[in-house]
């Protein structure tokens, strides 16, 4: 039995502990804790203003947020300790509500030069330009991402639904144990949403947990989650299971914003 | 007029140098009276300072002081030590010209795959008739005091109708420290004619050296000629170069230079259109950083109708260095149709780097297309954080956001394996940030 009760034992892949966060002398965050088990996909749902996507920018370590209070443990390990590029390398992976245009950077170049960052950081070969060609022709054609679009700038001049694809091949290459989807849903119209969401099922493993932040129920309807958290004024008001989302579409945000 | 009195300490050195200097000089004495002349002129000008408009950001007293002795002539030591550097640097299947402090190299060079194709002297050897090469119609100081001292050069002439096979490259190497060289050359590009001139300008073990060099390009009608510059000098150096280019009529033009180094840098360019239907590519990158000031000047002059001109310039500075873009464009009163576009952006990665841009438009004709823009920023935050959350490290992540930067410049280049070799002296700079 002792046995079993080993496996029935989750690994806590993320915790967030007490988390207060600033912004210009205004707290955004006031105190959110979260805990994300390895292999469990979150949704995060709240309406606008609630604080989804700084808690992803700050486990992300975007620049311009203070943290006054609490802590973000990755894998154990004090992630606010960390640059950034640190944090990718450990495996945090968040998937950009706008993914940004770098003109002149070829995306193909873009996707090497992270990837073996990534590697070297980790004490792991880096990848020769052969097998790493291999590795993103097999996976931008599971994703269906044409050739092309691997040529031009990163992201440049793609469509909204082509950047998000581009968000979940880079996932699907760099093999993150967390990923943050940050606003997924936006600017997509519903067969782009399916595309992109087919693509994010496809990386769902025991190994691999998932953040997906959304205002919309919609995208839970594709991308399932375990547990689902409702966000109010930078805290997590209230948890529960899938069906919760469903709840929440019915009846509106504007119950829990009197309860925070 | 007393030239003595207008001269502080400091001038009273440079005319010790040519007197020293002046038995060492090659030419006739119709030669030495020419370069007597032109010193004379170096003398009551001295060396150019921020009062003059065209010298107004690089203002070489205060940031030279003095011109330094001329360098002694190589020895075996110091040609062993060019030897290695041409290795370091030259193209891969072009042909070298190889100048060691001044001094043609002829072992080290590639004469004889060269004349196989291509007519070349040194000027050395052409200073033993006449002095033409020595006569140049501009009053700039440091271009008479390079007329007044040149030690060697090479001169090259492309027959009408030659295709080049091979890229000529000029490689200027500086190996003694605290000591001057200059440097003229000459290339003449005939009619209906395709060459390739790449010149790079290193050091191998100099430090506080200084280049004085000019180049005489003259191309004919028909032809099209790439015109590659690296001035890749040690981080104490001293680089003055000036170029003079006249174009003939229907022809390309692509003409880049990039400077990676030299304490004090300055690239003059005086580009003029004199034959129709010709297209002038003229383009630069300042890669600067420390106390390094970078000046890149730039006059077009549009002398005749339906030429088209462009220029991209980028500058990214870093620490406290100092990039100056001056891009003058003239359009003469008979030079109708004219096409003319000059871009200019900077790049600044610290709050004490700087960088001036100065364009200027001179149109005396009324129908034409004339523009200019310049900007200056820094490095996009959000590009730069969304970098490092794909696991690049900051200066990893500025690199790619820099070579992004200069690429529209350097992609100006038409050749693919120049710009590779470009590429990578740009990278080598990159490499040394980080």
């Amino acid at each position: 039995m002792h046995h079993l009760n080993k496996l029935d034992t989750k690994m806590a892949l993320l915790e967030v502990k007490d988390l207060k966060v600033r912004v210009e002398e205004r707290e955004i965050l006031h105190g959110l804790t979260l805990t994300v088990n390895e292999g469990e996909i979150h949704a995060i749902m709240g309406p606008n203003g609630s604080g989804k996507s700084t808690l992803s920018h700050v486990i992300a370590g975007k620049p311009g947020y203070e943290v006054t209070d609490g802590q973000i443990l990755f894998k154990g390990e004090d992630l606010l300790e960390m640059e950034p590029n640190e944090r990718a390398a450990k495996g945090v992976f968040l998937a950009f509500q706008y993914p940004v245009e770098i003109p002149g950077v070829a995306t193909m170049n873009f996707l090497r030069t992270a990837l073996n960052a990534q590697r070297k950081a980790r004490g792991e070969d880096e990848y020769s330009t052969p097998d790493f060609l291999k590795k993103v022709r097999e996976v931008s054609k599971s994703l269906n991402i044409p050739q092309d679009m691997l040529k031009r700038g990163v992201n440049v001049g793609f469509s909204g639904g082509e950047k998000k694809r581009n968000e979940v091949l880079q996932m699907a290459l760099f093999e993150p144990s967390l990923c943050i989807l940050d606003e997924m849903d936006s600017g997509l119209d519903i067969d782009a949403l399916r595309i992109a969401a087919d693509g994010v099922n496809a990386l769902r493993s025991p190994k691999r947990s998932m953040v997906v932040i959304t205002h919309y129920q919609r995208l839970l309807n594709y991308i399932v989650p375990d547990v689902v958290h409702v966000m109010s004024k930078g805290r997590v008001v209230k948890s529960g299971g899938k069906e919760l989302a469903l709840e929440l579409e019915a009846s509106g945000y504007a119950q829990f914003e009197d309860a925070a | 007029m007393n030239v003595a009195v207008a001269k502080t300490g400091k001038g009273r050195a440079v005319s010790d140098l040519f007197t020293s200097a002046e038995g060492r000089l090659p030419g006739s004495p119709a030669v030495t009276a020419v370069r007597r002349e032109a010193f004379e002129t170096y003398e009551r000008l001295g060396l150019p300072h921020r009062r003059l408009e065209e010298w107004k950001y690089t203002d070489l007293r205060a940031l030279v002081g003095e011109v330094l002795p001329l360098a002694a002539s190589p020895d075996a030591a110091t040609l062993k030590r060019a030897a290695d550097a041409v290795k370091v640097h030259a193209i891969d299947g072009a042909r070298k010209l190889v100048l060691v402090d001044g001094v043609f190299a002829a072992d080290l060079s590639d004469v004889k795959a060269l004349v196989a194709e291509a007519g070349f002297k040194t000027l050395r050897e052409t200073l033993d008739k006449d002095a033409g090469l020595l006569k140049t119609a501009s009053i700039d100081a440091m271009i008479a005091l390079n007329a007044a001292m040149a030690t060697d050069g090479v001169v090259l002439s492309i027959a009408d109708g030659a295709k080049l096979s091979a890229p000529i490259q000029i490689i200027h190497i500086a190996t003694a420290a605290s000591a001057s060289a200059f440097t003229r050359s000459q290339v003449a590009v005939g009619k209906g004619a395709r060459a390739t001139i790449v010149e790079t300008f290193v050091a191998a073990g100099a430090k506080a050296y200084q280049v004085n060099d000019a180049v005489l390009v003259s191309v004919g009608d028909d032809s099209d000629v790439a015109h590659i510059r690296l001035m890749d000098d040690a981080p104490d150096a001293v680089n003055v170069t000036s170029q003079f280019v006249t174009i003939g009529a229907n022809v390309k033009f692509n003409f880049f230079n990039m400077t990676t180094g030299a304490a004090v840098s300055r690239l003059q360019g005086f580009i003029a259109l004199a034959g129709e239907g010709s297209e002038l590519s003229a383009n630069g990158v300042n890669l600067l950083k420390k106390t390094e000031h970078g000046d890149t000047t730039l006059v077009v002059d549009h002398a005749v109708p339906n030429c088209v001109s462009r220029e991209i310039f980028r500058a990214v500075v870093d620490d406290r260095g100092h990039s100056v873009f001056q891009g003058r464009i003239i359009v003469r009163p008979d030079a109708q149709k004219t096409d003319g576009k000059m871009m200019t952006r900077a790049l600044l990665l610290s709050d004490e780097a700087e960088a001036d841009n100065k364009p200027e438009l001179e149109i005396f004709a009324d129908d034409v297309s004339c523009g200019h823009g310049a900007t200056a920023g820094a490095l996009d935050d959000s590009l730069l954080f969304y970098l490092k959350a794909r696991g690049l490290p900051e200066k990893q992540a500025q690199a790619l956001l820099i070579q992004a930067f200069v690429g529209e410049a350097i992609e100006q280049i038409a050749d693919d394996g120049l710009r590779e070799h470009v590429i990578g002296v740009a990278e080598r700079w990159l490499e040394r940030r980080q």
